[in-house]
Order: C-alpha cells, then structure tokens, then sequence
C-alpha cells in the first residue's frame, strides 16, 4: 500500500480535533484526502447529500460499523473490511450493489498517512467491487475515546427481477454450499492481535462477493438463501436460518474446508473453525437439483475455488445445525453463546 | 496436521468401537478424569458409540470448574482494585463468584485482560512499571510449569508489580478421593494424558494396586480415547488393575523433569478446597515461602470473603460422577451457558457445558440415527 500526504495536509501529521469540527481543517481532509480517492460526479458535488438516479426495481438497503483492532493485519485493512462489508451485506439479498455511504469516527492523534492508508485501501476494495462512495461524514473524538479509527458504511444496492432470497426460504432436501476455507479471517486478527504470536501467517479473507453472487445466479434460479458467515462463523449463519426457515441442517463435519493453519491455530487456542468470523465467504442454500450446477459455477469463480456441498437441509429438529462427526458420532452445533473473538470485524 | 488427523481417522474409529464391543461381556463404568477428555468424547459423539454397558463417568479434571469459589471472589476483589491489570485465561472471565463474574468487573472498569500464557503477564508487567499486574494462576500440574517458570523470572528480576493468584490442584489426590468416597461407581480411571505429560504415572501404580483399579493413561484425540477404553475394558475383563500407557506419543513413565524440578523449587504441597466437592487433603500447590512475595492473597489481602453457592447447582455430584448432567433439574433450564449456575456450565471442558453445548439436551437415540 502506497500513499503520499498531499499538501496542504502535511501541516498535520496527525489527525486533530479541527479535522471534525466543520472548519478549514475538515474542508482540507475533504478536498485533499477524500475527493481524490472517492472521485464520483454524486460526491464532487459536496452538496449535504448525494443525490442518484437509481434503475427501476427493489432496493436493498444496509448498514454496518466496523471497529476491528488492530487496524491493519495479514490480508486487509479496516478500510476494505468497511466497503467488502457492506457490499457482502447486499449482495447476499440478490442485489447488485452501486452506492456506498461512509462515516469516519476517528481518535484524535490518529497518524495522517495510517488515515491516508485506510482511504487508499476503501478506494482500491471500492473499484474492485464496482461501487461508488458518494457521501461522508467525519467526527473526530478525543485522545483515549476511541480505537484510532471506526468506519460506518452503508449501501445500496437494486435487485434484479426474479431473485428471491432470504434468510427464511431454506427448504428440506436443499443443499448447504460454502464458498470457501472457513474461519481465515478470525485467526488472522486473532493472530496479530497482542500477546499472541504464530509463526505462520494466516491471511484474512476480507473480499467483495457481489461478483460470485452473480456467478451463481448465472448458474441457476433455484437460489434459496445466501449468507456471509461473518461474526459467530458458520455455525450463527447456519443456525439464523434453521429457525428463520423452521427447518433442520445436517452437516458432514468432515466436508467442512479449513485450512491447514488455520486449523492449527484453532487447536492451539481451543476453538473450533465453525465459530470463527470470515469476510469473504458465503454459504449458499440452493435446490439439490441445483448443487451440482451451482457448485461448478463458484468454483469457476475465483472467489470460489475451494467450495464444498457441506450438508443438507431436512425436516427434523427445525431450528437445528447437526453434524456428523469424522468417526460417526453426531453433535449439536449450537449458536455461540457469548463473544469468543472480541471486536474482530 | 501431524499427530492430530491420524488420530481422528473415521475407519480406524470404527475397528476400535468393533473390537471394544467384542471383548465387553458384561456392564463396566470408567472414569476419563481430564475435562479435555470429556470434550473430546462429547464433541465426537464417542459414548453414542460404545456398546451398550460401557459407561463413562466424567471426572473432576476441569480445572475452572473446580477452582473454589472463595478464590474466584478474591480474584474479583482484586481485580476491582485501582492500579491492577488483571491478566487470566479466557474462560475464567465467565465463571460466576458468588454475585458477579470477571466479565461484570471489566464492564464496571476494571482492567482484566485475556492472556495465553503467565508470560505474557510477565511482559504486560514489565511494560508497565507503576501497575500491579496479577496473573490467575489455576489448572493442574499442567498449566504448573509455566506459571513457575513465570514466578521464577519475576524474582529474578526483582519485579516487584506482579503477583500471580495461585490455585492449583494436583489430579492423584483426587483419583484417591473418588475411590475413597461413600458414592464411588468408578472402576477403572483414563488418566489424565497431559497431567502425565509433566508428571509421568510414577504415581500411579501405588494407587492402581491399593484400590485394585486399573488405570490407563489416555491421551485426547478420538482415536486416543477409544484406545484407552479399550485397554481398560480389557483390564476389566481379566480382573487386572495394572497401569498402562496408552498416550506414549506424549507420556513416559519418569515426566518432564526439569519441569517437575522448577515445580518442587516455587510450590508446597496444601490442601485445597474444590469447588462442589470440598476439602481434599494435600491436593493443591501454593508458592512456598521462597517465593510468597509473588503470592497475589498474601499481597492483597483479600478478606472477608463470604462465599454464596447457588442452592439449586448440583455440579458436586455431576464432578463425582454421581449423576450426569441432565439429570439436574436446572440443567438447560435455568441454567446455561449463557446464565451458569455452576462452573460446569462454563468451561468447554465443563461436563455440564459439554453437554448443553453438543446438544445432549434433544433425544441422542433420534440424534444417532439421523
């Protein structure tokens, strides 16, 4: 990652309260870090809000904070985690997303070039995901009340006709589809986070999918529920849609993709991959007569390349995730009780 | 993986659960001792597989389950100090004291932090020369090592800002106080695989012969499981009560001496109370006299300390093995993973969590069929 501090806002190496007080100092960051990277007709009209001429059709909508610590880990950012995010958000209800709003809290004494990074990054993660960031807001708190940095965004996004998804249309005998190697994206932060050290490097996954979801519609309109297992992993994705659906999950604990290290640190921290956040995965609910079709189409993508049919959907124990252990046994897999990973995402 | 996926292998499972079902002819009870092997056997689904008869009792080897609740009260009055950083494992943030827990502490401003290791304790202290840094120093003879280690650096360098919490459990005396006790049905003991790791089963012979019990050593992975329930139904049914080493991967008969060593330069020998089961004789390590500045009861005299058990919690008798967990009325119920009653019900290595956490709430007869 590249960035060089434009003048005149090498007068300040540091961010200070008067970057968001609404002053000289806030139009500056807006002309001179902001504009450049996000550089759109809707924004460069600095007006108090976008104004977009949206195609006919449904519109999704989402939100979402991220305050993950550290800032920066193997394989991303915050501020491509703040964009990948809330397009992995749309995308999982059918939509295409188009327009992404944007808001700064940042922690006074928070380093320009760490603030230039992070924007480098959302501009980079934002035309790689084909969205436009058309408006912002930046509040800049005290030294001690806040993490450096926290991101809102939110997006829109238009539906095409005919996608019907939702976390409530799981139905028996679908196939359970997972897009890739699951729990990356905790064990990177977890593994950079203080007083833990590997010796591998375990990257995050941190991804846009809008373009996998429409390798998957392209394969098949027997698309029932898309979901990106975030926080909680897996196991809280899958478990949401048992009860939102009233149906029963049965997994292949064995079909499950994880990858080598990942698994290991895992194992050395007592926790169990299923449970550990992902940014750039998907678990797709399809039609069985679909599975196969779709599953060729993901891994034709390569967002994809890795996906694996985990599991089933059937009618008994509505509302509950089984798997059938590697040596036969079966087990529960229940939502997560508490915060096992605090604040990575 | 080395030596983790060879010992998960389906097919290999499945020869073991056979010959196990062949050589049992009639009802036997065995105890795992260590939490992490109740874990195992609950998280693979073992006991649904074992011929009909062959009972596991869960043993007391969960250290956050049985780690006194007058202990876990002075860590919460310590760590509601002003200046201290409190530094524990993870899942000792959840287990209730007797009106709250480290989680509520933190969220009223404490400074309790989660650490891997005592050493990072160490590091947090010397980085942060004008805070007390006080580290909870539970587990068995396993976890011992490091925290000795991490005492025996603190004096070195004359740091005076860390303290750890000591409240450490040995597993023989407690083997000796299920045998002893009134309602024992254990007949043959897994021991404890990573106990032995550090300690080897010098220990055990004495034991085995004194309560004609056999005893195998039996390390965590399905495969290490089933073999140890093998080796003992075999035991069983030839009347014998040997020791035997089923864990040699990891385990030899003398341990880890130098680490045995440190212990016996930092520890004495106390007796401990254990959380639901009482007063065990000799069953527990406190710094001795040597190294007591670094003891966090002595530096922060925490007293007063009036303990509160809930009256409906029968972890006591599910740490014996006296009933299983489902058999307590609030199990599930009013008390869960979410809301524990007992320590059993907060560590993943707890019997009670165990079994809430894989399902065994819901019918394993419609679950196994499946």
């Amino acid at each position: 990652m590249s960035w060089t501090c434009p003048l005149p806002l090498r007068d300040y190496p540091n961010i200070v309260l008067g970057h968001g007080g609404g002053g000289t100092l806030s139009a500056e960051l807006v002309a001179n870090l902001f504009l450049p990277a996000f550089r759109n007709v809707a924004i460069e009209s600095l007006g108090d809000s976008a104004v977009l001429r949206v195609p006919a059709g449904r519109l999704a909508f989402s939100t979402d904070s991220y305050v993950v610590r550290p800032l920066f880990f193997p394989g991303g950012c915050i501020g491509d985690l703040a964009i990948n995010g809330t397009v992995n958000d749309l995308a999982m209800s059918g939509a295409k997303p188009l327009y992404l709003s944007v808001g700064f809290i940042i922690e006074e004494g928070l380093p320009m070039s760490t603030l230039g990074e992070i924007v480098e990054a959302m501009r980079a993660a934002a035309e790689k995901a084909g969205v436009q960031i058309v408006t912002g807001d930046t509040k800049v708190v005290e030294k001690g009340h806040g993490d450096g940095c926290y991101i809102n965004t939110a997006g829109i996004g238009i539906i095409p006709e005919g996608r019907e998804v939702g976390p409530g249309r799981a139905k028996p005998s679908d196939a359970i589809i997972v897009s890739g190697t699951i729990g990356d994206h905790g064990m990177a932060v977890m593994s950079v986070r203080e007083g833990l050290e590997f010796d591998t490097i375990i990257e995050s996954d941190s991804a846009a999918l809008n373009g996998l979801v429409e390798a998957i519609f392209g394969a098949s309109g027997e698309i029932h529920v898309l979901r990106d297992p975030t926080r909680g992993g897996l196991a809280s994705s899958l478990n949401e849609i048992a009860s939102q659906s009233n149906v029963g999950m049965a997994l292949h604990e064995h079909r499950l993709p994880v990858k080598p290290d990942v698994q290991a640190a895992c194992e050395l921290l007592g926790m169990d991959p299923i449970y550990v956040a992902n940014e750039g995965k998907l678990v797709a609910i399809v039609s069985q007569s679909a599975a196969e079709s779709v599953l060729r189409a993901m891994r034709g993508h390569s967002m994809g390349r890795d996906a694996e049919i985990i599991g089933t959907v059937v009618t008994e124990r509505p509302g509950m995730v089984t798997a059938k252990t590697k040596i036969g046994g079966t087990r529960v897999i229940p939502m997560q009780i508490g915060e096992q990973l605090p604040r990575i995402c | 993986m080395k030596y983790l996926n060879e010992f998960r292998d389906g097919d290999t499972a499945q020869k073991l659960f056979r010959e196990i079902a062949r050589v049992t002819t009639k009802p036997w009870a065995l105890m795992e001792v260590c939490g992490g092997q109740t874990h195992s056997i609950i998280r693979n689904g073992i006991d649904q597989l074992l011929p009909d008869g062959i009972e596991l009792i869960h043993g007391p080897g969960c250290p956050v389950c049985v780690t006194p609740l007058e202990m876990i009260d002075k860590a919460l009055a310590i760590a509601a100090k002003p200046g201290v950083i409190f530094c524990s494992f993870g899942d000792m943030l959840r287990v209730p004291g007797s009106e709250k827990d480290l989680f509520r502490i933190k969220s009223e401003g404490a400074d309790v932090r989660i650490v891997y290791s005592p050493l990072d304790a160490l590091k947090i202290a010397r980085e942060n020369p004008d805070r007390q840094v006080v580290f909870f120093g539970i587990g068995f003879e396993t976890t011992a090592p490091a925290n000795a280690m991490a005492v025996s650096l603190a004096a070195k360098d004359n740091l005076d800002n860390f303290s750890v919490l000591i409240s450490h459990v040995l597993v023989p005396p407690a083997m000796e106080a299920i045998m002893t006790s009134p309602i024992n049905r254990v007949q043959a003991f897994l021991a404890a695989g990573h106990v032995c790791s550090v300690m080897g089963y010098w220990q055990y012979p004495a034991l085995a012969e004194r309560y004609g019990v056999p005893v195998v050593i039996t390390g965590f992975e399905p495969l290490d499981v089933l073999d140890g329930i093998r080796r003992a139904v075999m035991q069983l049914e030839a009347g014998t009560h040997e020791v035997e080493n089923a864990y040699g991967r990891v385990v030899n008969f003398e341990g880890n001496k130098p680490a045995q060593e440190m212990l016996r330069r930092v520890f004495e020998v106390t007796n401990r109370m254990w959380r639901g089961i009482g007063m065990i004789p000799s069953s527990g390590w406190r710094l001795n006299e040597e190294y007591r500045y670094y003891d966090a009861e002595y530096k922060f005299e925490v007293n007063g300390i009036v303990t509160k058990e809930s009256s409906l919690c029968r972890s006591g008798e599910v740490l014996q093995g006296a009933i299983k967990p489902t058999a307590c009325p609030a199990f599930g119920t009013v008390c869960t993973p979410r809301s524990p009653l007992g320590a059993t019900m907060v560590s993943s290595e707890g019997a009670c969590a165990a079994y809430y956490n894989y399902g065994r709430f819901v019918n394993i007869v419609d679950m196994a069929t499946a």
